[in-house]
């Protein structure tokens, strides 16, 4: 069958099921419009800026289990959309990126948008392709939606110049698709998986630490199963969130800088670590040599073996699919018929407990400002647990991560890796076509939702009820902390004078707008909002503007060398 | 420790950026880095030779074999192998510095592939302390250019970097 380019591109997309692409239409791209215009099938979602397309793309990914499409023009398109891709690499999201170029024989000659967009985002995807042969269009989009989600998911983009686009040429879409470079391993090494279990039984004090990955790999069953199998304490990082059910009692809690006391504590003193799809990240373990001081044995499991042995020494690496290798280890373990040293696992669990008694978490509930804990805390009981929760990058997005219970994997998204802020709004927007009639929230700040507010826009479109939860405290929260804690009280530009009033621009934007100041009625305005189910309710609460995030490791010290709140 | 890394890669655009970019992105050390297609012309091969301690050389070949065109990678200096760079000397050849520079490259089994009246250019193959040392042995004032290869190397016996 001969097609156009363009035509190809529909085509393809149609064949990978895709629901919606999220983009801006442009010089490069208008071929690509053209034909996306005389179907239905792949729906499209004008957004505002192509930083939100890419974010939405990732929200819907991350709130799915399918890979996200944003869809740009060459040049600044490409540029702005770039903060996205980004992000989406650093938490490794599946994500398909196809970009407009300017036309073949223009490449080179600084053309009218035209940016070298294959340099500009190789060192922030996973792959990505210029197609310069109509010939290889089809396999090359088909490559891009294999490579995305496969193996280590990650952004792959698709540099399509006008040309290509307007050309004609013969389509087939590829089945399958066969790279001798790329075999990304699925089972793990029954040798290690052995040795593996070898340790978790004779383990005095254990400790699972699981990661994003539990959540990409959809392997929070069968992490389940095995947590269960061993009785042994589970942490999960901030990625990791909803990879073990919160309300367990055998979760401590969230680790890391703002972990909990006895996440923390068990972490380092730990005999025997099984880490899960998890990389030990400088936010998540502190000093590595600190972290060192400990002996302890380590159990690695992770599809990337670039992820092991990175940051810490590990004894025993396992490279595979997580779900694939954890009931592995399950059977294993139930076939062997041993069961963990009961008796020092009882004794290490006492210790846990101890840890726990110190409540962490604890805050200032008699207070006469709205705390933003409170806050959490109400949006957790009104929304039953059962919301997509969305955040942007700062004070709030750690609150949401202490305080909201996440039971299932895929409900709660925020930018881990990069630290962006400007996700949440975009990023929920892609969740909520998702799962259209489900609650959605977006814990935001007054910072950081002012990075792509114009999505507001995009939300009235296409009628996106989304509740944003603004935490305002009038500062950039984690830079005011960090200077309150690190740079004596000197706080350089992270006081925001001339905000704007949220009430109105939300209602200017055609939603609704509610302020809330009073402590006593933070409940009430969020029971509210939810009940407004085809309304986008912006909630304003005017929060405690010296209100920090505890407990708190700072950057480069242990992880047991935390600073808990005043209230402990 | 100084490692010398081989590997193989699709022959197509923008391969070589991946590398070359992986390594600034990383803040590893390139020392030389050679490219070539292979007996195959699907496939280059790389040599890269690099200075780290065990862990960052353990990271280096991870990342690499992470790219997804690199089909093959292997620290070639783990065992036994063979290293040969090549050198093109261009020196100034004249009066008595004629006779000498001859002597010179005769002893380091140099070929003489360049004779004008006044210069010689001097090819030379060997390890890279040998060509150092050839540089060192001639009249630094004489050289008027050099240009080397880079490392490119192979294991010994039934070693064998294939797909």
């Amino acid at each position: 069958m001969v097609l156009t380019g363009a035509e190809i591109v529909i085509r393809c997309l149609q064949e990978e099921k895709v629901e919606y692409v999220f983009g801006y239409p442009g010089g490069s791209v208008l071929f690509i419009y053209d034909e996306l215009f005389k179907q239905d099938k792949v729906r499209h979602v004008l957004v505002r800026h192509e930083q939100g397309a890419v974010h939405a793309a990732d929200g819907y990914a991350r709130s799915t289990e399918k890979v996200g499409v944003a869809l740009v023009t060459s040049g600044p398109g490409v540029t702005n959309a770039v903060t996205g891709i980004a992000t989406a690499y650093m938490d490794s999201i599946p994500m398909v990126i196809i970009s407009g170029q300017v036309p073949t024989a223009y490449i080179g000659q600084d053309a009218f948008q035209e940016v070298d967009t294959v340099g500009i985002t190789r060192p922030c995807v996973k792959h990505n392709f210029l197609v310069k042969d109509i010939r290889e269009l089809a396999s090359t989009i088909k490559k891009a939606f294999y490579l995305a989600k496969s193996g280590r998911p990650g952004p792959v983009l698709v540099d399509i110049p006008k040309d290509i686009s307007a050309m004609k040429g013969e389509y087939a879409y590829p089945k399958t698709i066969s790279m001798r470079s790329y075999n990304p391993v699925i089972k793990g090494h029954q040798g290690q998986i052995k040795k593996a279990v070898q340790l978790l039984l004779e383990a005095k004090r254990p400790m699972i630490y699981t990661g994003g990955g539990v959540i990409l790999s959809d392997a929070a069953d069968k992490l389940a199963k095995l947590v269960r199998q061993l009785g042994f304490p589970v942490t999960n990082t901030l990625m990791g969130l909803g990879g073990y059910p919160a309300t367990d009692k055998q979760f401590v809690g969230m680790l890391g800088m703002h972990g909990t006391y006895e996440a923390n504590m068990a972490m380092q003193h730990c005999d025997v670590l099984l880490a899960v799809g998890a990389r030990f990240d400088d936010r998540v373990i502190g000093n590595p040599e600190h972290f060192a001081e400990v002996p302890r044995k380590i159990i690695h499991i992770d599809i990337d073996p670039s992820s092991i042995s990175k940051r810490v020494k590990v004894d025993v690496p396992i490279v595979g699919d997580l779900p694939e290798v954890l009931e592995d280890i399950s059977k294993l373990l139930s076939a062997a018929g041993d069961r963990p040293d009961e008796k020092a696992v009882k004794a290490w669990w006492k210790q846990i407990d101890e840890w726990r008694g110190k409540d962490c978490l604890k805050y200032d509930r008699k207070s006469k400002i709205i705390k933003p804990q409170y806050v959490v805390e109400k949006l957790y009981e009104v929304t039953k647990g059962e919301a997509f929760v969305c955040s942007d990058v700062g004070q709030h997005q750690m609150w949401a991560a202490q305080y909201y219970k996440f039971d299932k994997p895929r409900r709660w998204m925020n930018s881990g890796g990069l630290g962006t802020m400007g996700f949440g709004l975009p990023a929920a927007m892609g969740v909520q076509l998702a799962h259209p009639g489900s609650p959605v929230a977006c814990v935001t700040g007054e910072g950081s939702v002012q990075m792509c507010i114009q999505e507001l826009s995009t939300c009235k479109q296409y009628r996106l009820p989304v509740k944003v939860i603004l935490l305002n405290n009038g500062y950039l929260g984690m830079v005011r902390q960090w200077q309150q804690l690190f740079h004596g009280n000197r706080y350089a530009e992270s006081y925001v004078d001339a905000l704007p009033d949220f009430v109105k621009l939300a209602e200017a934007y055609g939603h609704v707008g509610m302020r809330v100041e009073k402590p006593g009625d933070v409940e009430g305005a969020l029971k509210e909002a939810f009940k407004r189910k085809d309304d986008l309710v912006f909630l304003d609460f005017a929060i405690d503007p010296t209100e920090n995030v505890y407990p708190m490791v700072q950057g480069g010290k242990g992880l047991t060398e935390m600073i808990l709140s005043e209230e402990l | 420790m100084r490692h010398v890394i081989s590997l193989l890669i699709e022959n197509e655009a923008g391969a070589l950026s991946r590398v070359s970019g992986l390594f600034s992105a990383r803040a590893y050390n390139i020392e030389s880095l050679t490219v070539a297609p292979t007996e195959d012309p699907s496939m280059s091969r790389i040599t890269i030779v690099s200075v780290g301690s065990d862990d960052i050389i353990e990271q280096i070949t991870k990342q690499l074999n992470k790219l997804i065109e690199v089909i093959k990678v292997v620290d070639i200096s783990e065992a036994a192998h063979i290293e040969r760079e090549l050198m093109l000397v261009k020196v100034r050849a004249t009066g008595k510095d004629r006779e000498e520079m001859k002597r010179m490259s005769d002893i380091f089994r140099g070929r003489i592939i360049d004779v004008t009246e006044t210069t010689y250019v001097i090819e030379l193959t060997g390890n890279t302390a040998k060509l150092d040392s050839f540089i060192e042995a001639i009249d630094r004032s004489l050289i008027l250019e050099t240009v080397r290869t880079g490392v490119c190397g192979i294991g010994r016996g039934d070693r064998v970097l294939r797909v």
